[in-house]
């Protein structure tokens, strides 16, 4: 039975999730030299693009057709079958292509993250077939496992709401792999390159913020109670991450910046995405305080130290909130919020933490083995890194014959 | 005292400043400009229409030396800055004849080291 408001919440969810990536676009945009500005934005809409297009060819079949294997079935090819009946199995009161449509905008956002991983160094034609690669052989299988029907971490029983294993720790294990093989910007040491817009950093992280309900209530795939509970702690999560980075950065520093809250919200709404339907906002203010913990030791401590150009943290916030978010799903999950869940361990459920803490493992070998196959295979045949005055001489002007801003005029 | 004036390629300025100091030369001014010379640049495409001959983007170094440090100056701009190709720019010298420290007062050559 199709029902009027939930496929309403559903449609709205959708679009919410699609601006999420121009916002990322703007959030990563703001923070390169504002001569590779313009590749960042383009790198996102050409994935608005390539992956709606991939999505409803084979994208979606590659992930939900109902299946035992490696990826779903070949079944729902070019959307064949996929109809205006609710498909009862993902989700019973709207139509089938709703689903459809909002795993879409999930599809299209998650190769998007990486993008902060190899910013300001990669060739664009590079960049596009890996880009299509990842989403086929990484991005469609692990969300055929986790949420597919027939996926087998999704029968394991693994709890990932709205997509912090498929979406944040993959993407972010990615982000990481690509960083280190294609190794640091050139003259990184001398000249630490400032973010040429933090106006559009906030701008992003706004649209992030705003689209994320989407992203999270939407998840519970009904305007229902399940819905307004993620809402309320995607919105808690956000801001105690936000508060938290910002009081982090006072103490430690002197000063707290607009830089940092903006980061801490992005890590709280990820560490809030696979628990967003099954805990309540007391844990949601845990998490989010906790998160910008752990992100910021990781971008301000673990990265110098190893010396991985992760050039704008995709790793450092996506991954590492990601894996946190897992992690407290595991704690803190309870069916007093949502009976259709699990209890964690802090509501006498031990076993669920250990089946997230072994999705997290198998999620992080899995994509980062097959990451850098993808990487070498596409180094080999097009070369995926610009060469050092290409890469002086910015990204924008380079691999799209355009600029972002004129001098005069 | 000189003024050397360098108009370089935006992509050298890190190059430049770094061999710059390598001589000891370390009070520089940088400004963002426009040019035309006989370079017509990497052209920029706007939806199929196809601008060349534009202002070129291009960045001018200030650098006011002693006459001993003339020679060093010129050096490092070259040595940073070329490429060998049309548009690597070109360098000015031109006499100076004050320089006036504000803080202290100071002239002459006292005051631009």
């Amino acid at each position: 039975m199709i029902n009027a408001g939930d496929t309403a919440w559903v449609l709205i969810s959708s679009a919410l999730v699609l601006l999420m990536t121009p916002g990322l676009a703007f959030f990563y945009g703001g923070m390169v030299r504002r001569k590779n500005v313009l590749s960042i934005l383009m790198q996102c809409l050409i994935i608005m693009s390539a992956l709606s297009v991939q999505w409803v060819l084979f994208g979606y079949s590659l992930s939900f057709a109902p299946a035992d294997g490696f990826w779903g079935g070949f079944s729902w090819l070019g959307l064949n079958g996929v109809g205006l009946e609710p498909y009862g199995d993902y989700a019973g009161t709207i139509p089938h292509q709703a689903f459809m449509i909002f795993q879409a905008m999930f599809a299209v956002i998650t190769p998007a993250l990486i993008i902060g991983a190899f910013a300001e160094r990669m060739k664009f034609s590079a960049f596009f077939a890996f880009t299509l690669l990842w989403a086929t052989f990484v991005y469609d299988p692990l969300c055929h496992w986790v949420w597919g029907m027939g996926g087998w971490l999704r029968n394991m029983g693994a709890l990932d709401f709205a997509g912090g294993t498929v979406v944040h720790i993959n993407a972010g294990i990615a982000a990481l792999v690509t960083a280190i093989v294609l190794g640091r910007r050139s003259n990184l040491d001398k000249n630490v390159p400032t973010p040429h817009n933090m106006p559009f950093v906030v701008l992003g992280t706004a649209l992030l913020w705003f689209g994320w309900f989407g992203f999270n209530a939407g998840s519970a795939l009904a305007a229902n109670g399940i819905a307004v509970n993620a809402f309320v702690v995607t919105n808690t999560a956000a801001a105690a991450a936000g508060l938290s980075w910002a009081l982090i950065e006072w103490m430690r520093n002197g000063k707290p910046t607009i830089f940092g809250v903006c980061s801490g919200a992005v890590a709280g709404l990820v560490a809030i995405t696979p628990a967003a339907g099954f805990v309540g906002v007391i844990p949601a203010v845990i998490i989010g305080v906790l998160v910008s913990v752990f992100c910021f030791i990781s971008v301000t401590v673990v990265k110098p130290l190893f010396g991985y150009d992760d050039s704008l943290d995709a790793f450092g916030v996506h991954c590492v909130g990601g894996i946190w978010g897992a992690l407290a799903t595991g704690l803190f999950a309870s069916k007093l919020v949502n009976p259709a869940g699990a209890d964690g361990l802090f509501f006498g459920n031990p076993k669920q933490f250990l089946i997230q803490l072994a999705t997290v493992g198998i999620t992080i070998v899995y994509t980062a083995v097959v990451t850098l196959l993808i990487y070498k295979l596409v180094d080999i045949f097009i070369g995926v890194r610009v060469d050092e005055k290409t890469e002086a001489m910015g990204l924008d002007l380079t691999q799209h014959h355009e600029r972002a801003y004129t001098v005069l005029e | 005292m000189k003024l050397v004036i360098a108009i370089i390629q935006p992509h050298k300025l890190e190059e430049v400043k770094e061999e710059l100091y390598k001589s000891d030369i370390n009070l520089i001014t940088v400004s963002e400009v426009l040019g035309h010379g006989r370079q017509m640049g990497v052209a920029e495409v706007y939806r199929g229409a196809k601008e060349t001959g534009n202002l070129l983007r291009k960045v001018r170094l200030e650098i006011a030396v002693n006459d001993n440090f003339v020679e060093p100056a010129v050096k490092a701009i070259i040595k940073g800055a070329k490429t060998g190709e049309i548009g690597d720019g070109k360098i000015f010298v031109l006499d100076l004849q004050e320089c006036v420290r504000i803080r202290t007062e100071e002239k002459g050559s006292k005051a631009i080291g």
